[in-house]
């Protein structure tokens, strides 16, 4: 079933990406021909087999409770686009 | 000293016929002259190459060296590199300096004593197989510049290929280590899933992401993956297994090897040039001893449809962390919170990659999980299982990597469908965790073509055998592109 224009802005909406109609259409032919291509699986009967969320089929690894890392909190707010205080600058959000 | 091997550039160092600044430099003045042409690099900064030289040099001189240590190598530029530009071909990372090393840095340069000469050029943020995707600007093929050189660790391997460095690192999550190296006529390697630290990795689709080597031969690619593998406590996927040499057997004669052909690689859809390589290869491994089985890979037709599925879905989640907040780009003007990350999304990332995370976000919605997501995850078991039934009757798979050679500069960037299934060959590897290689079999047309051998898991040392014997015989992996001295 292929996607609609407005399915094209709602999962732009969900994804957080602002697109313009221009930009809906165009995307609306390239992600109905890669639906196409997954579509293809529907073909296949699965029926009973468990899915495979990664290769080795392990499960997580635990560590202990203890602090393992220094203190770089310098160095990463050196790279955010905006801080002040030793915070991130957001728009404001509660008026 | 610029066609060397590996284990030639060692012993020169150890015997002290160059130094690492000389062959650090070499290399440098290699990347400025070519580098224009071919656009492989996208950061280089000769001061920190030279600095890490010098200590390597120091290294030799107080008789504390590995069998690396000194040697230059280019870094697939989605490594994070404390103190270096970390763009992973985006522009939402056009100005990120990393304030850390990802695993295989750390390893690499101080541990094994590596010179990292720069970072090379890849699709945005490896989504693709030409290497057009980058926000830097494609690379182009040193076998002929107006094609593309594959990708997504396309700078990496025209890097190789045009001997501006004598190795590169790649990363691998639908063949991107193995198609590059196929349409540059190099060696690479994509280990088992878990081998290598994906730690400071730039996560793409985290359950198929893995690191590995990109060299000119086998036996580079095995002192390579010795440097990069290892487990990794921060990396939650990493396995915890005993330290192995990689090049114990590359020497092991081949004799009684079982081959399995899956019939599904070597029906219709590869080009006539490649396929006639890949028998010719095949011919020379019956002359090493080597015996053909068919075996048959019955789900691998439903691997780039299961694979379209995942991968989106894993990378719709990781780049949700590409906000504007913590690093990297945000857009210049925007009105309340929601409208910044929208925009910041909208201008920081480029077509392609939208497109992967429109597909992932709607595979991952409510009412479309079952049908999507979990069908996916229920063919890669079906894959998965296939391999477990083919290496039965066999102790390695071949077959096509590519199927075809380079191709055009542009011939198929305007239809996605038509460039994913230029790794139809490699996807089903990624699915199923196992250790895959690309090595040079031959040219169609002037192009290089290349072999795939899939290995069982932790087989990687095999793979190199299997590799490393078959470049003793030939010499296509030695052909050098024209033009470039």
């Amino acid at each position: 079933m292929p996607l609609t224009l407005e399915q094209v802005q709602r999962i732009a909406h969900l994804a957080r990406i602002e697109i313009s109609e221009s930009e809906a259409a165009t995307t609306q032919g390239h992600l109905n021909g890669i639906f196409r291509l997954i579509e293809q699986m529907q073909a296949a009967d699965t029926t009973g087999i468990e899915p495979m969320a990664h290769a080795q089929d392990l499960s997580q690894r635990l560590r202990g409770d203890a602090v393992t890392e220094d203190d770089r909190r310098a160095a990463f707010l050196a790279v955010a686009p905006e801080t002040e205080a030793g915070l991130y600058l957001v728009p404001k959000v509660i008026e | 000293m610029i066609a060397a091997s590996l284990r030639q550039l060692s012993q020169a160092l150890a015997a002290k016929r160059i130094s690492s600044v000389e062959l650090t430099r070499l290399f440098l003045d290699r990347i400025e002259r070519l580098n224009p042409a071919l656009n492989a690099f996208v950061t280089v900064d000769p001061e920190k190459s030279l600095k890490v030289a010098r200590a390597a040099d120091a290294r030799i001189a107080a008789g504390a060296a590995g069998p690396l240590t000194g040697i230059p190598i280019a870094q697939k530029d989605i490594f994070c590199a404390e103190g270096w530009r970390t763009t992973c071909g985006s522009k939402m990372l056009a100005n990120f300096v990393s304030p850390y090393d990802a695993t295989v840095i750390r390893k690499m340069e101080a541990e094994a004593g590596l010179v990292s000469l720069g970072k090379t050029n890849m699709d945005e943020f490896a989504m693709g197989s030409s290497n057009e995707t980058s926000f830097f600007g494609p690379v182009r093929n040193p076998w002929d510049t107006g094609r593309v050189p594959g990708g997504s660790s396309g700078g990496s391997a025209a890097a190789v290929a045009a001997r501006l460095a004598p190795a590169a690192t790649g990363t691998d999550t639908g063949g991107s280590i193995r198609q590059p190296a196929s349409l540059c006529n190099l060696t690479g390697l994509k280990p088992t899933y878990g081998v290598v630290s994906r730690y400071g990795m730039i996560a793409f689709a985290s359950s198929l992401d893995q690191g590995g080597p990109m060299a000119a031969s086998a036996e580079d690619c095995a002192l390579l993956l010795n440097a990069m593998a290892g487990f990794d406590e921060r990396d939650s996927t990493s396995l915890d297994r005993p330290a192995e040499d990689y090049a114990r057997d590359l020497e092991r004669p081949l004799a009684g090897l079982r081959i399995g052909l899956p019939r599904e690689f070597f029906g219709e859809g590869c080009a006539a040039g490649v396929m006639a390589a890949v028998q010719a290869a095949l011919g020379e491994y019956g002359k090493l001893g080597a015996t053909l089985v068919e075996v048959s890979l019955p789900n691998s037709h439903l691997s780039v449809p299961a694979y379209y599925v995942i991968a989106p879905a894993e990378a719709s989640s990781n780049l949700s962390r590409f906000d504007g907040v913590r690093y990297g780009y945000r857009a210049p003007e925007y009105g309340g919170l929601d409208d910044m990350y929208a925009k910041t999304r909208a201008q920081g990332f480029g077509d392609e990659v939208k497109r992967r995370i429109l597909i992932g976000a709607y595979v991952l919605s409510h009412g479309y999980y079952d049908a999507y997501y979990l069908q996916a995850q229920r063919i890669r078991r079906l894959i998965a299982d296939d391999f477990v039934e083919a290496f039965k009757a066999c102790d390695v798979i071949m077959g096509p990597t590519s199927p075809s050679t380079a191709f055009r500069l542009g011939e198929k960037a305007a239809d996605p469908v038509q460039m994913y299934l230029s790794d139809i060959y490699t996807i089903a590897v990624n699915l199923a965790g196992l250790p895959g290689m690309s090595i040079p079999c031959g040219f169609a047309d002037g192009l290089p073509a290349g072999l795939q051998l899939i290995g069982n898991y932790f087989a990687e040392a095999r793979l190199l055998n299997v590799a490393h014997r078959y470049q003793q015989a030939t010499d296509w992996h030695r052909r050098p592109p024209a033009g470039l001295e």
